[in-house]
C-alpha cells in the first residue's frame, strides 16, 4: 500500500495527478479549438478528442484505485469516495459531450470551445471532490462554477438562455460569498482551514461557539445554493428550462453530485462531533425539500422544468446521507447519484431529441402518443421515469438507489425513521408526475402538428441506450456497483 | 404419481422454471414485435397462439405440484441462491400449502385470460401479451417468495403491467382508472418497504451488520410492542388496500370496470389474492402481537363485516352489470378477511377457500360480461332482458357461475362462505350473525340481476340476433365450470392440502410473542 506524504511538493503533485492530467488536455484541446475556423467539422472533432480524454482521466484514476493509496495530514484526500465520485463524474462528462456533439449541431452552434469549458468545469469538480481544505473546496467550487455560468449561455441567440445565465450567475456569485464568509467564521472560529483540524478543534472551542454555528450554517446556505437544496433553488427550474438541453443534464448531475460530495465530506471530516448542532438544521432542509421539490413538480408543464423539480426533490433524497453519516451513507450517497446520472441523462437525451431543432416540442403533452411512432424511444423514456421514481425491476437500479439510502437512513447511529417515512411518502407524490410522462406517452394520441419527429443522432441513441441497459442491467443484478459503493468510504485521517 | 416427479427431480427445477416459461416466452414476443407489426391479422393470431401455448405448458409443468404436495407441511420446492450477497438479499422461493393453491389458481386463469382477450383485444397484440407473460411471473414470485425484499420486489413489479393493460387497452376513462389504481396500490405499499428494511436491519448479524431479509430470521424475531404495532400498519395498509378492505376499496371498482376482460379477470381472481395472502404470510405470523390486539382486531373484523354488507348493497343497486360484479368482489374479501382474522384452522382453510372460488367464480363471470358487452357493446343491465332464449348456453353459464357466487350449496362457493362462518361462529357468534345476512343479499343482487338480463321479456329488437357462444367461448368456460361443481362435491384433496398450513399458523399467531397479549374477550 502506497501511502503519499502531501508535504512534500512531488508527492502532493503526484496526488493530484488525474486532476492535473484532465486540466493539462483540456489546454491543450483549447489551444487546438482556438487555432482555426469554426466550423460544424472542427466542433465534433474537438467533441470527440474530449471524449477520448475523458476516457484517458478515467484510467489514470483506475490506477490510482487499484493502487488503493493512503494519504498523510494535508489538503487532498486520497480514498475509493474521491475516486468513485471522480467516476461517476467523468461519466457525466463523457455522457454530456456526446450528447451536446449532436445537439450542437442541430441548434447551429459551432464553438468548440463548449467541450473544453465542460472539462475545465469537470477538472473544478474532481478537486473539489478532493478537497480537505476549505480553501481547496472553495477553489473546486469557482473553477466548477465559472464554467458552468458560460455553459448555460451558450446559446447567445436565445433570450431564455441569456437570462437564465444571468440569473445563474448573479446567484451563483452571491451563493459562493456565503460559502466564503462561512470558511471565514470557521476558520476564525477554530484557527484552520484544513477539514481534519477543524474536526479536532471544533470540539475543543466549545461547540457552541457562536462564531462556529454561524460559520457553519453560512457553509449550508453556500453549499445549499449549488446543489438547489430548497428553500436556495430559485434559481433552478429557470436555469435549467434556458441552458442548452445537454448543459442542463450536466448541472443537474455533475455539478449537483460534486458540491454534494463536498458537502458530505466536510460535514463528515470537519463537523461530525457537533451532530447535535447541525442536525435539526440539516433535517429541516432534507424534509423541506422533498415535500416542496415533488410538490412544484407536479404543477409543470414544461418537460425541462419538471426535471429541474424532479431534480430538487432528488438533492432532498441524497440530503438523507449527510445526516446518516458514517460509512453507510456515504456509500448510499455514490450509490444513488450513479443510479440518478445514469437515469437524469437517460431523460435528458429523450429531451434532447424530442425537442427538434429550436426547442420547440418541451410540453410534456407534445410527448403524446409517442409510443406508437417510436416505441423503443418511448419505452427507453419510462424506464427512465420509473428509475427516477424509484420502481424496481421496471426502474432497474432506481429502486436499489432508494433502498440502500433508507437503509442508510434506518441503519445509521441515530436512526432517521421519520425521515425514512417521509422520503418514501414524498417518492409516491413523484409518481404523480413521472407516471404522468409514460400516461401522456403511452396512453394518449398523437397531438404533434408533424406526427414523427426527427430521428435521433447516433451519440444520442447510444447515450439514451447505454443508459437505459445499464439501468436495467444493474436492476437485476447490482451487486458489483454495491460492492463498489460499499468500498468507497470518506476515509478521515486518524480516526 | 409423485415417484414419476421425483424421479425427474421435479421439486429441484419447478419453481424457477415456473418463473421463467412466461419470460421465455415473453422474449420470443418481444422479437417478433421488432419484426412485425401486430395490429395485422396474421402475426397477433401467432401472438396469441404463443403466449397461449406458453401459459398452457406453465399450467402443465406447475400441475405436478398438487401430486408432490400430497398433504406434506412446511416448505417444498425451495430454491435459496444469493442474489445481492452484501446486503442480505437471497433469492429464496419455496411453496407452502397456502401459496400452493394460489399458484395453481395463478396458472390455472392466465391461458384462459389469453382466450378470453383473444378477439376483444386488436391493436398492439404483441406488448399486450407481453404484459401479461410478464405479470404472471410477478404474480407468481408474490406467492413463492421466502425473502421479504423479493416479496417485495415482486409485489411492485406487477403493478407496471396492470397500469399498462389498463390504460392501454381498457375503457373510456381508462386513464384516470389506471392512475388510480396505480396510486393508491403505491401509496399502501410504499411504506411497508420501510417495514421491511427495519425488520431487515434488525435480524441482521450483529457481527458484520449485513441485514437478513430471509422470511424465516423475520419470523425469529421478537418486536418491542411500539415496534409491532406500527410495523403491522405499514403491512396492513399495504394490503388492505390490495384486498381492498372497507374504507381502501374505491380503486377497485373503477380499475374493474376499465380494465379489458383479461384485465378484470386478473385483478379479481388474482391480485386481489395477494392482499389476503399477505395477511396470510406476512402480517399475522410476524406481528402476532399487533394483529391480535383486542382493538386492532375488532377494528379489522368489523371492517370486514361492513365490507360484506356495504359490498352487497352497493352491488344491488348497479345498473352496471361489470360494476356489480366488481362490488359483489368487496363483499367476497369482506368473508376472507372474517375468515383470517377470526383464527380458527376452519375459518381460516374457509378464508382459502373462498379466495380459490372467489377466483374461479368472479372470473368467470368477468369472462362472461365480456363476452356478452363484445356482441352488445353495453355492459349496463338494462339493454338486456329475456336472452335466455336467444343466447341459451351463455344463459345456462351464466346462472351457473352466478349461483356459484352466491354460494349455492354444491358449487365451490358454499363451501368457502360455510367453513368461514363456522369457524368464526367459535370466537365472534355475533359478528358472524351479521355476516351471514351478506349471503341473502348475495342472492338478492345477483338473482335480480340474472332476472333482468336473462329472463323478463325480450323486448330489445338489437337483442333478438345476439350469437351465442362460439367453440372457443365454450372451450374457456368449460374448466371453470368443472372446477365449479368439481371443488363444490369433493373439496377434500384442496382442504387437506391446506391444513397443516392453516394449522401451524393458527398456532403461531395464537401462541403469540411470548404471551404479551392475551386473548381478546370482551368482543361480540
Amino acid at each position: 500500500m502506497t501511502k503519499f506524504d502531501l508535504s512534500i511538493p512531488s508527492q502532493l503533485t503526484a496526488a493530484l495527478a488525474p486532476d492535473i492530467f484532465l486540466m493539462a488536455g483540456a489546454m491543450v484541446l483549447l489551444l487546438w479549438a482556438a487555432w482555426g475556423r469554426e466550423s460544424v467539422a472542427r466542433q465534433r472533432a474537438v467533441g470527440v478528442a474530449s471524449m477520448v480524454l475523458c476516457v484517458l482521466v478515467a484510467a489514470v484514476v483506475g490506477y490510482f484505485m487499484w493502487l488503493d493509496a493512503t494519504v498523510g495530514p494535508g489538503p487532498i484526500a486520497m480514498d475509493g469516495f474521491r475516486w468513485t465520485a471522480d467516476l461517476i463524474l467523468l461519466l457525466a462528462t463523457f455522457a454530456t459531450i456526446a450528447l451536446s456533439m449532436d445537439y450542437n449541431e442541430r441548434e447551429g452552434i459551432t464553438a468548440a470551445e463548449s467541450h473544453v469549458l465542460l472539462l475545465l468545469a469537470t477538472s473544478g469538480m474532481m478537486v473539489l471532490v478532493s478537497a480537505r481544505d476549505l480553501i481547496i473546496v472553495f477553489l473546486g467550487v469557482e473553477i466548477m462554477s465559472v464554467a458552468v455560468y458560460i455553459l448555460a449561455g451558450l446559446n447567445r441567440r436565445s433570450d431564455r438562455a441569456a437570462e437564465g445565465a444571468l440569473k445563474y450567475f448573479l446567484l451563483g456569485a452571491f451563493s459562493t460569498c456565503f460559502l466564503l464568509y462561512g470558511i471565514a467564521l470557521v476558520y476564525g472560529a477554530t484557527g484552520s482551514t484544513n477539514l481534519t483540524e477543524i474536526g479536532e478543534r471544533v470540539v475543543g472551542n466549545g461547540a457552541g461557539n457562536p462564531m462556529l454555528l454561524i460559520g457553519m450554517a453560512l457553509l449550508v446556505v453556500g453549499f445549499g445554493f449549488k446543489v438547489a437544496a430548497v428553500p436556495f433553488h430559485m434559481w433552478a427550474p429557470d436555469v435549467y428550462e434556458g441552458a442548452p438541453t445537454p448543459v442542463t443534464a450536466y448541472m443537474a448531475a455533475a455539478v449537483k453530485a460534486a458540491s454534494f460530495a463536498s458537502f458530505l465530506r466536510v460535514w463528515m471530516e470537519a463537523f461530525p462531533d457537533v451532530f447535535v448542532q447541525w442536525h435539526y438544521a440539516i433535517w429541516w432542509v432534507a424534509a423541506i425539500t422533498m415535500v416542496v421539490g415533488n410538490l412544484v413538480a407536479l404543477a409543470q408543464k414544461n418537460i425541462k422544468r419538471m426535471l429541474a423539480y424532479s431534480s430538487i426533490a432528488h438533492a432532498g433524497y441524497l440530503l438523507v446521507a449527510i445526516l446518516a453519516r458514517g460509512n453507510l451513507g456515504s456509500s448510499a450517497f455514490l450509490f444513488y447519484l450513479f443510479a440518478y446520472t445514469l437515469a437524469t441523462f437517460g431523460a435528458f437525451a429523450v429531451v434532447v431529441v424530442l425537442s427538434d431543432r429550436g426547442d420547440r416540442y418541451l410540453k410534456i403533452e407534445d410527448y403524446a402518443g409517442l409510443w406508437t411512432v417510436r416505441p423503443w424511444l418511448a419505452g427507453s423514456m419510462a424506464v427512465f421515469m420509473l428509475a427516477l421514481l424509484g420502481f424496481p425491476i421496471f426502474g432497474g437500479i432506481g429502486f436499489f438507489a432508494k433502498w440502500y439510502m433508507l437503509q442508510a437512513a434506518l441503519d445509521s447511529i441515530t436512526p432517521l425513521t421519520n425521515l425514512a417515512v417521509l422520503l418514501v411518502l414524498t417518492s409516491v407524490i413523484s409518481a404523480g408526475y413521472y407516471l404522468h410522462v409514460v400516461l401522456v406517452m403511452f396512453m394518449k394520441p398523437v397531438s404533434r402538428a408533424e406526427s414523427e419527429p426527427q430521428l435521433a443522432g447516433r451519440l444520442t441513441q447510444w447515450v439514451i441506450a447505454a443508459a437505459a441497459v445499464l439501468i436495467l442491467v444493474f436492476g437485476i443484478f447490482p451487486d458489483p456497483v454495491v460492492r463498489l459503493a460499499r468500498s468507497s468510504v470518506i476515509v478521515p485521517i486518524g480516526r | 404419481m409423485s415417484q414419476l416427479l421425483d424421479s425427474i427431480g421435479y421439486q429441484s427445477w419447478v419453481l424457477p422454471a415456473l418463473l421463467i416459461i412466461p419470460l421465455v416466452g415473453a422474449g420470443v414476443l418481444l422479437a417478433l414485435a421488432v419484426r412485425g407489426n401486430g395490429d395485422e391479422a396474421g402475426p397477433a393470431r401467432t401472438a396469441r397462439m404463443i403466449a397461449f401455448f406458453t401459459l398452457l405448458a406453465e399450467f402443465i409443468v406447475s400441475i405436478g405440484l398438487w401430486w408432490s404436495f400430497e398433504s406434506g407441511s412446511g416448505w417444498h420446492a425451495s430454491v435459496n441462491i444469493p442474489w445481492i450477497p452484501t446486503w442480505g438479499v437471497r433469492f429464496s422461493i419455496g411453496l407452502d400449502g397456502f401459496a400452493l393453491m394460489m399458484v395453481l389458481l395463478t396458472t390455472f386463469l392466465m391461458p384462459l385470460t389469453v382466450l378470453g382477450g383473444w378477439t376483444s383485444v386488436r391493436t398492439k397484440v404483441h406488448s399486450y401479451l407481453i404484459l401479461l407473460l410478464v405479470m404472471t411471473t410477478g404474480m407468481l414470485g408474490v406467492f413463492l417468495a421466502r425473502d421479504l425484499f423479493l416479496f417485495y420486489v415482486m409485489w411492485e413489479v406487477m403493478l407496471v403491467p396492470m397500469y399498462f393493460i389498463i390504460g392501454i387497452w381498457g375503457g373510456e376513462r381508462r386513464i384516470y382508472a389506471s392512475l388510480k389504481f396505480f396510486i393508491y396500490t403505491m401509496v399502501g405499499s410504499i411504506l411497508m418497504l420501510v417495514g421491511i428494511i427495519y425488520i431487515g436491519i434488525q435480524a441482521g448479524s450483529p457481527i458484520t451488520g449485513a441485514p437478513d431479509f430471509s422470511y424465516a430470521a423475520a419470523l425469529g424475531q421478537s418486536f418491542s410492542p411500539a415496534a409491532s404495532f406500527w410495523l403491522f400498519g405499514a403491512f396492513f395498509l399495504a394490503f388492505a388496500v390490495k384486498v381492498p378492505m372497507f374504507p381502501f376499496h374505491t380503486w377497485l371498482p373503477d380499475a374493474h370496470v376499465e380494465a379489458p376482460t383479461a384485465g378484470s379477470v386478473i385483478l379479481a381472481s388474482i391480485m386481489l389474492k395477494m392482499g389476503t395472502f399477505g395477511f396470510l404470510r406476512f402480517a399475522l405470523p410476524l406481528f402476532p402481537g399487533a394483529a391480535m390486539d383486542p382493538t386492532v382486531r375488532a377494528i379489522i373484523l368489523i371492517l370486514a363485516v361492513i365490507a360484506i354488507i356495504y359490498g352487497a348493497l352497493v352491488a344491488l343497486v348497479q345498473p352496471d352489470f361489470k360494476k356489480l360484479v366488481a362490488y359483489s368482489s368487496v363483499s367476497h374479501m369482506g368473508f376472507v378477511m372474517l375468515g383470517i382474522f377470526a383464527l380458527t384452522v376452519e375459518s381460516v382453510q374457509g378464508a382459502l377457500m373462498v379466495m380459490i372460488n372467489h377466483g374461479i367464480s368472479t372470473g368467470a363471470l368477468f369472462f362472461l360480461v365480456g363476452m356478452i358487452y363484445e356482441r352488445r357493446h353495453s355492459r349496463l343491465i338494462d339493454s338486456y332482458g329475456g336472452i335466455a332464449r336467444v343466447v341459451p348456453m351463455f344463459a345456462a353459464a351464466l346462472t351457473l357461475v352466478a349461483l356459484s357466487s352466491i354460494a349455492l350449496p354444491g358449487t365451490n362457493g358454499f363451501v368457502g362462505e360455510f367453513l368461514v362462518l363456522i369457524g368464526a361462529f367459535k370466537t365472534f357468534p355475533v359478528l358472524t350473525a351479521i355476516a351471514a345476512t351478506g349471503v341473502i343479499f348475495a342472492a338478492a343482487y345477483m338473482l335480480w340481476a340474472l332476472q333482468r338480463i336473462l329472463f323478463n321479456k325480450l323486448d330489445k329488437d338489437e337483442n333478438r340476433h345476439l350469437p351465442d357462444l362460439n367453440w372457443r367461448e365454450i372451450g374457456l368456460l368449460t374448466p371453470l365450470i368443472a372446477a365449479i361443481i368439481w371443488i363444490g362435491v369433493y373439496p377434500a384433496p384442496v382442504l387437506r392440502r391446506m391444513e397443516s398450513a392453516a394449522h401451524d399458523l393458527v398456532q403461531r399467531v395464537e401462541r403469540g410473542p411470548q404471551g404479551r397479549f392475551p386473548r381478546p374477550e370482551g368482543l361480540p
